[in-house]
Formats: structure tokens, sequence, C-alpha cells
């Protein structure tokens, strides 16, 4: 029980994937200039790995060892092209937002590291857990970027305003740079630099 | 024997695949369209200057406003027109683009016009479509019936710089177009986007132009450009109003 437990909680902060693991960055630049797109994208990759290493892990005795990259790929594909679809239905605006990044969790290195490292080795159940406590790690440093990104690039927190207007008068200025992608990688690199010397004392 | 497994493993895989991609997509495409629809007659209600518009009501509003939608040709002739099912119909599901290609391509073309009651006025709702920094650009323009004014207009992106070329989505740019008119002294000037300050034009350009965004100068471009393309192919029909 404690093991599985530890499956969800070690994605967050020990291996997570993003700032120990180094993977998923590209995307983690891009849909995090607001909250709003940061939390869905986060939650599409969580269902994403999840369900992906669900079903190869279910498959894993079966899947010829020559093309097991190739049903990784089949499989991973069907079910992010699957998540776009739902999106495009019922949360059109976000879907919009976050446009090709959603069919570019296909190539996410978080959902392909995880089949081939965890998923093609383990138990079904074990590997969903796996794959939940990635996405959620992923997911957390998007939320984290995002929060500052949005807090400081628009004032706004999810769309609502949350620096007072008087704080506009005495002439404070939202920061354009923000806005823009850089800054998700600066902010990143302060994350992993908060996160390291902890790491290093255990 | 190795081989066999492994094309069948494949061969059924990927059927497995293919069949239940296809149901998601046909259960879910009734959804996808109505958001599609729907976007699409939020932002012409929003050129029409339509006040109150949301994801609940647009559907009723888009059908009690919606006047009528018609099609004109080059010389300027209205060559269909429609009073009901305005979603079905040509002139709200094209795509502006294809005639613009066909224009320049010297083949016939057709081109779209809604007509939007706003309570105050009848409205001629144009589609636009052009080309920005980084992808293209689109939005529609709301005129007055006889062309003279500009009552609103909507833009949207695919891919602007966020904070630069994409404020043009932005009411503090899109504001700016109410009120001014694509003629001057008879002749079309469509409106020109210009860099350095609108106030500091005289009266006579003022009507004619909008501040650009500063540091989107291609988007704005963009903008100018995509306004003064389509309006001019509407010059035929204009003139006969």
């Amino acid at each position: 029980m404690n093991k599985n437990l530890e499956l969800i909680t070690a994605p967050l902060r020990k291996t997570n994937p993003v700032t120990v693991l180094i993977l998923g960055i590209c995307s983690a630049l891009a849909v995090t200039a607001k909250l709003k797109p940061a939390l869905v994208m986060g939650l599409s990759v969580t269902v994403v790995v999840a369900l992906s290493n669900l079903v190869i892990s279910l498959l894993r005795k079966g899947i010829p060892a020559k093309i097991r990259i190739i049903v990784q790929l089949i499989v991973v594909a069907a079910l992010v092209i699957l998540v776009d679809q739902v999106l495009k239905a019922f949360v059109y605006d976000v879907s919009k937002q976050l446009s090709v990044y959603v069919g570019l969790i296909i190539t996410n290195c978080i959902v392909m590291g995880r089949l081939e490292a965890f998923a093609m080795a383990n138990k079904p159940w074990e590997s969903f857990l796996d794959g939940i406590g990635n996405g959620l790690g992923y997911a957390l440093i998007l939320v984290v970027v995002a929060f500052f990104r949005e807090l400081f690039g628009s004032g706004t927190l999810l769309g609502f305003q949350v620096i007072p207007q008087g704080l506009y008068d005495f002439g404070y200025v939202n920061n354009g740079l923000m806005i823009l992608p850089p800054m998700a990688l600066i902010i990143i690199g302060v994350i992993m630099w908060l996160q390291k010397p902890e790491e290093d004392k255990k | 024997m190795k081989d066999r497994y492994i094309f069948t493993y494949i061969i059924i895989l990927v059927a497995i695949v293919a069949v239940l991609l296809s149901a998601a997509a046909m259960v879910l495409q009734p959804f996808q369209q109505a958001n599609i629809n729907n976007e699409k007659m939020m932002n012409i209600l929003k050129a029409a200057d339509v006040q109150n518009v949301d994801k609940e009501n647009v559907q009723k509003l888009f059908n009690e406003d919606c006047v009528k939608m018609l099609l004109v040709n080059a010389k300027g002739e209205v060559v269909e027109e429609c009073t009901k099912d305005f979603t079905e119909f040509a002139a709200f599901t094209m795509n502006m683009k294809d005639e613009l290609y066909k224009k320049d391509n010297g083949k016939d073309y057709v081109l779209p016009i809604i007509v939007i009651n706003n309570g105050k006025e009848n409205v001629n709702v144009i589609q636009l479509q052009g080309a920005g920094l980084w992808g293209p650009i689109w939005g529609y323009i709301g005129m007055t019936s006889n062309f003279q004014n500009v009552v609103g207009v909507v833009f949207d992106h695919k891919s602007e710089t966020p904070g630069l070329g994409a404020e043009i989505t932005t009411p503090g740019f899109t504001e700016q177009f109410k009120g001014k008119t694509i003629f001057s002294d008879g002749e079309f000037v469509s409106i020109d986007v210009v860099k350095g300050g609108v106030a500091n034009l005289s009266a006579d350009l003022q009507k004619n132009s909008v501040d650009a965004i500063s540091g989107g100068t291609i988007t704005s471009n963009g903008v100018n450009n995509m306004i003064e393309k389509v309006l001019e192919s509407y010059l035929p029909y204009i003139e006969k109003q």
C-alpha cells in the first residue's frame, strides 16, 4: 500500500518529470502564460499518461519486442486524439488556446518515458498510479509557473483581476516579459534551484 | 512464425484503434460543430454591435437579429438570398479565403453579406481573411446599410505574438474602428492602420485611420491589408447602394 502511494507522491517532488528529469519542457513553456490552459493541459497529460500506462501494461506480455515503440506510439496517439476531440466538444475556448499543444502530447517525452521505463515492466494498477503521479508532477510545475506568469504578466488569476486597480493608479505596470516564453524557462530554473539543495540533503 | 505474429498483432491493434477513433469522432462531431457555429455567430453579432451576447443566448439572438444573408457576384449583383435556416446557408458556412483565391486566379467568385439588425439599424457584416506575422488572421467587420461607416469589428488570429500582435483582438484596438469611414470624398480609401498616432493626423485623414499596435507592426499591417483587400472586392456592390 505504502509503495503504491509513493508511486503517486514521488513524481511530485523527488522524481518530478519536469524539474528533475527535465522532460516535457516544450509544452511547459507554451501553455503557461495563463492558469486555465495550464490546468487543462496538466489534466490532459495526466489522463494520457495514466491511461496509456494502463493499456501498455495490460498488453506488455503480448507486445512483440521488435515493434514495441510503434505499439506504444499508436496507443498514445489514439488517446491524445480522443482527448483533443473531447476538449474541442466540451471546452472549446480552452482547446483553442491549447491549439497544437494537445496534439503534441504525443511527442511529450514524459509519456513515452513512463511507458518504456515503467509500464513495460510493471502490473497494470501500479502503472496506472505511476501515470497519475507523473501527470500530476507535470501539472504541478505547469500550474506553479502559470500562477506567477499570469499574476505578474496580466495581473489576473484564472481570468479574474487580482491586482487591485489602486496599484495601477500608482503607476504599477503588468510585466510584458512574463507573457513571453523565456520567462517560463527562467521560472522553471528558479523552481529547480529551490528544489535541488533540499533533495541533496536527503 | 514470429513475423506473422508481429503483422497480425499490429493489424489488429490498428483496426481496433481506427474503429474506436471513428466512433468517437462521429459521436462528438455535432458538439464540435455547434461550438464552431456559436463562436461564429458570436463574432458576427459583436461586429454588428449587438449588446449583451453570451454563450447561452447567442443562438436565440442570432436567429432573432439576422435579417437576411446575401451572396453577391463580382458585378455586385445579388445572386442568392436567404431569410431562414441561416446556419445552413453558404454565406454563413463559406470561407472568404477560398473566394479571394478564386478572385486572384480570375475565376468566378461570390461574396457573402450577412445583414443583422442590432436594434438601431441594419448592419452589413462582412467576413475578413488575411495574413498576420506568424499565421492567418481573420474577423468580421460591420458596416452601416449604405457602407459609409464602420459599426464594429472583431478580429482573431491563429498564432500572433501574445502581448504584441495578439492585441488586435482586444477592445482597445477594435473599439477604435467604430464610426470610421472607408470613403474619402467618394473615393474608396479603406481604413489605414497607422503608426505615430492618429491624433497627429489632419482631421480629414483621422476619419479613415486607426492606431497600430506598438511592437505589432506586421500584424497591424496585416489587418490594414486584410480590410482593404476584402472591402475592395465588395466595391461593385457597395456602389449600387
